[in-house]
């Protein structure tokens, strides 16, 4: 086999030459610890990883043809299966740019009403990424314990618009449900209790353990140099200390009037960019979340209820052109270029997706570490296959 | 053997009529016999104490569906595996596939032979019995690694090598450690170690030289744990990394005596760590060793045991698992200085005539202090589990009345 493979980026990988004491190994499509079917092709010396090739495309299911083929709001249930973990934020992502190259303005309600789902959406997204994390590092505890918080948010998810994984809720030009009365009031005890009792213990659980910390502190040094390079986004990068988050930079829906900090890597027990890092991160900004959250419902409690249908368009047909729009979503900047010939239905749509950025980087990393280390780099990336394929 | 005869004559006073070669045999299969069903039956009730440790830990049940509390799950799991197909992939080395689970078994099971219960229950009294515990203890190694091999599945041997590398580092610094009680004792024979700590909990080796002997026996439990494969040392099926680790291949019920092996294994190791450190089968009070006409031997052996078990659960569920360098790194540059130093300490001390039993302050300072700190442990445990019930109640009922009932459509 020579060098020059499909995917390019492999010169040191050459079979031909393998030596007898190193061993290819697949991890996945069926592995526990790859996050869904991602396969990681490994060139192992004992224990030591030579090289890593991942192998996307398990779960690819033509996201941007289907979209070609249906109206702009039927697209939206297929935006929610990207990442099917955060699908809140893949569609808001979808709507904000629909509605930019609609020109409508949705109203303060409504936007409040938007930062609350994808706030509480972030929050579930985290305790995910957070658990499923400490459970490839061996502590299945923890995950228990964020999977407790996640199911309540589900259950105000469930209040609102009767899903629990992929909601349809964010229309174009609104939302599909107002808010249930008691709403304000359900949320606020879940965030009480979020954070008086689960965060607290989670940093003393498993965050600052011990043997936590050395797993990861040293494993996986991305510089901010190469997450820039690769293009990473979200807690990735700034899990390399780059303070770089949209919700803060290049604000949509009212996030400027939300007082909240852009959650980076401090460097506390190693380099910046480690493992733990980009793990840290994604903790902190639950927390953040919960922040923004206080000031929206407080905000909502003041705000006049107005109809969530109300610039909602009986047809959304769009002027002809073309748009690309990125917002925060809880893996990195997602960013859809949608192009319109005026029609009734996309003429193309491209997702950036953030977490397929954060696969590309995965091979340089992953050279020279352990084959424990390249499960807790895999879960650290917090990569959902659903996104990365689409 | 003679105490087996005894009991035998006890039972059927005719028995001492039998001809030699059947009272040989029943001597030597009643005990054996016995062993073995405690030890086969033994793991259905591990199993369940450990979901339900898990579950207690993890703010949910446990197992509930199968018979009152679940206490039924472990034996509706077992016959599921029993009838369970064994699946042997066409690459594999069927023999050693076959064999490999036998020989853990085997390791797993045999030290079961030289375990006191009590002053006369004990299958043999060898006197060489550590070193035979210690010995065929290392027989499962062999086995786990003819597991990997035998698979023929590149996970399995990833579990195979780490599990060879991590008992033969850990091997060392626990033997040197089973040194220090056996230098006190002048024995390696179990009964020996363990009679030599009667009279109370103060005589108990683990209250010896009051700051030495904890510190041995702490490290001889990390050892245990890396060499049964428990958290935070479960690399060998590390599941996050390895899939199964060396029984990835395996199905059915030679699966299910992996399973068994295991949890025979921690309770070999508590039940040994309960004899060279807590006094094995001997009570904290002498008073307590016997209740009416009953011998409570049997009784405080299996307690120690399970308490030793219950923390070796509790560490599970809390804590991660560590990797591969940082657990070479403890074997070899943390534990093996440490039980060098514990050896020489304890081996000096032996020798003076002043301190061959202790220093003066054991008998007041050492055990009331880990008295106390049991104690302060379990109030703390009290307390978190009142608090929660306490939190239950204050969240269910915030400031202000109730939440209106969700209305959830199902």
């Amino acid at each position: 086999m020579s060098a020059a493979s499909p995917t390019g980026f492999v010169s040191d990988w050459d079979q031909d030459g393998l030596d007898t004491d190193e061993m290819v190994v697949n991890m996945g499509p069926q592995h526990p610890a790859t996050h869904g079917v991602l396969r990681v092709e490994l060139r192992t010396d004992g224990e030591v990883v030579r090289a890593a090739r991942p192998h996307i495309g398990y779960l690819h299911r033509c996201f941007e043809k289907h979209c070609e083929n249906v109206d702009y709001p039927g697209v939206m249930p297929y935006a929610d299966r990207m990442d099917y973990c955060a699908a809140m934020g893949n569609t808001l992502g979808f709507a904000l740019t629909v509605e930019k190259l609609c020109g409508i303005e949705v109203s303060p309600y409504v936007q409040t009403v938007r930062v609350i789902m994808a706030e509480l959406q972030r929050i579930a997204s985290h305790t995910i990424a957070v658990g499923t994390y400490t459970m490839d590092i061996g502590a299945f505890t923890p995950f228990l314990h964020l999977i407790r918080d996640r199911e309540k948010i589900l259950d105000l998810f469930e209040w609102t618009c009767g899903a629990r994984l992929l909601y349809n809720y964010n229309w174009v030009g609104g939302v599909s449900h107002d808010l249930p009365d008691g709403f304000i009031r359900a949320t606020r005890d879940f965030l009480r209790e979020f954070e008086t009792v689960t965060f607290p213990e989670l940093l003393d659980l498993i965050i600052h353990n011990r043997i936590f910390v050395r797993r990861l502190s040293h494993v996986g040094v991305c510089s901010p140099e190469l997450a820039i390079s690769y293009d990473l986004t979200g807690p990735n990068l700034r899990g390399s200390g780059i303070a770089r988050d949209l919700r803060k930079d290049f604000p949509y829906s009212g996030y400027e009037s939300y007082d909240f900090d852009v959650c980076v890597g401090t460097g506390q027990y190693g380099p910046k960019g480690s493992c733990f890092e980009r793990n840290w991160v994604r903790v902190v900004e639950m927390r953040e979340s919960a922040k923004i959250l206080h000031q929206a419902l407080d905000r909502l409690e003041k705000t006049e209820k107005a109809d969530v249908h109300e610039k909602v368009p009986k047809r959304v047909k769009p002027p002809k052109g073309e748009i690309y729009f990125r917002s925060e979503a809880p893996r990195g900047q997602l960013g859809y270029y949608l192009v319109s010939d005026g029609n009734i239905n996309p003429y193309r749509v491209k997702v950036k997706s953030p977490c397929f950025t954060a696969m590309s980087v995965f091979h340089h990393l992953a050279k020279g570490m352990l084959i424990a280390d390249v499960i807790a780099l895999i879960g650290s990336l917090d990569i959902v296959l659903g996104e990365i394929d689409r | 053997m003679d105490a087996t005869y005894d009991y035998l004559v006890w039972l059927f006073p005719a028995a001492a009529q039998w001809p030699s070669w059947l009272v040989t045999l029943v001597i030597t299969a009643l005990p054996a016999l016995a062993c073995f069903t405690f030890m086969s039956l033994g793991p259905l009730v591990y199993v369940y104490a450990e979901r339900k440790v898990a579950g207690f830990m993890q703010d949910r049940l446990g197992p509930m569906r199968v018979g009152p509390y679940g206490l039924l799950q472990t034996v509706a799991d077992t016959v599921k595996l029993l009838f369970k197909e064994a699946i042997f992939p066409r690459k594999v080395d069927r023999k050693l596939f076959v064999l490999a689970p036998i020989l853990v078994n085997v390791g797993a099971f045999m030290p079961f032979v030289v375990i006191p219960w009590g002053a006369r229950l004990q299958p043999a009294d060898l006197n060489v019995g550590v070193f035979y515990v210690s010995a065929i203890a290392a027989l499962s190694t062999v086995g786990i690694i003819m597991a990997g091999w035998a698979s023929n599945n590149k996970y399995a041997l990833f579990g195979a090598m780490r599990s060879a590398a991590q008992i033969v580092s850990y091997e060392i610094p626990s033997l040197l450690i089973i040194l220090v009680p056996v230098m006190l004792v002048g024995s390696l024979s179990l009964l020996d170690i363990t009679q030599a700590q009667a009279g109370g909990l103060q005589n108990w080796l683990l209250f010896r030289y009051f700051p030495i002997m904890p510190v041995a026996f702490v490290c001889f439990f990390v050892t245990g744990l890396a060499e049964t494969n428990r958290a935070p040392f479960d690399i060998p099926e590390a599941e996050s990394e390895l899939v199964a680790g060396f029984h990835t291949e395996y199905s059915g019920f030679f699966f299910a005596m992996f399973f068994m092996a295991e949890y025979t294994e921690m309770f070999v190791f508590s039940a040994v760590a309960a004899v060279l450190f807590l006094g094995g089968y001997l009570a904290p009070h002498p008073a307590l060793q016997q209740v009416g006409p009953v011998a409570m031997g049997w009784f405080w052996l299996w307690f120690k045991a399970w308490s030793l078990m219950f923390v070796m659960m509790w560490l599970r569920w809390t804590l991660p698992r560590s990797r591969v360098d940082q657990l070479m790194y403890i074997a070899w540059k943390v534990l093996l200085p440490i039980a060098l130093v514990l050896v020489v300490l304890v081996g000096g001390l032996v020798l003076i005539p002043a301190t061959a039993n202790g220093f003066p302050w054991d008998r007041y300072v050492a055990w009331p202090l880990t008295l106390l700190l049991v104690g302060f442990l379990t109030l703390v445990m009290i307390r978190a589990l009142r608090w929660d019930k306490g939190r239950a109640r204050e969240l269910a009922l915030p400031a202000g009345g109730a939440a209106p009932a969700r209305q959830v459509a199902r």
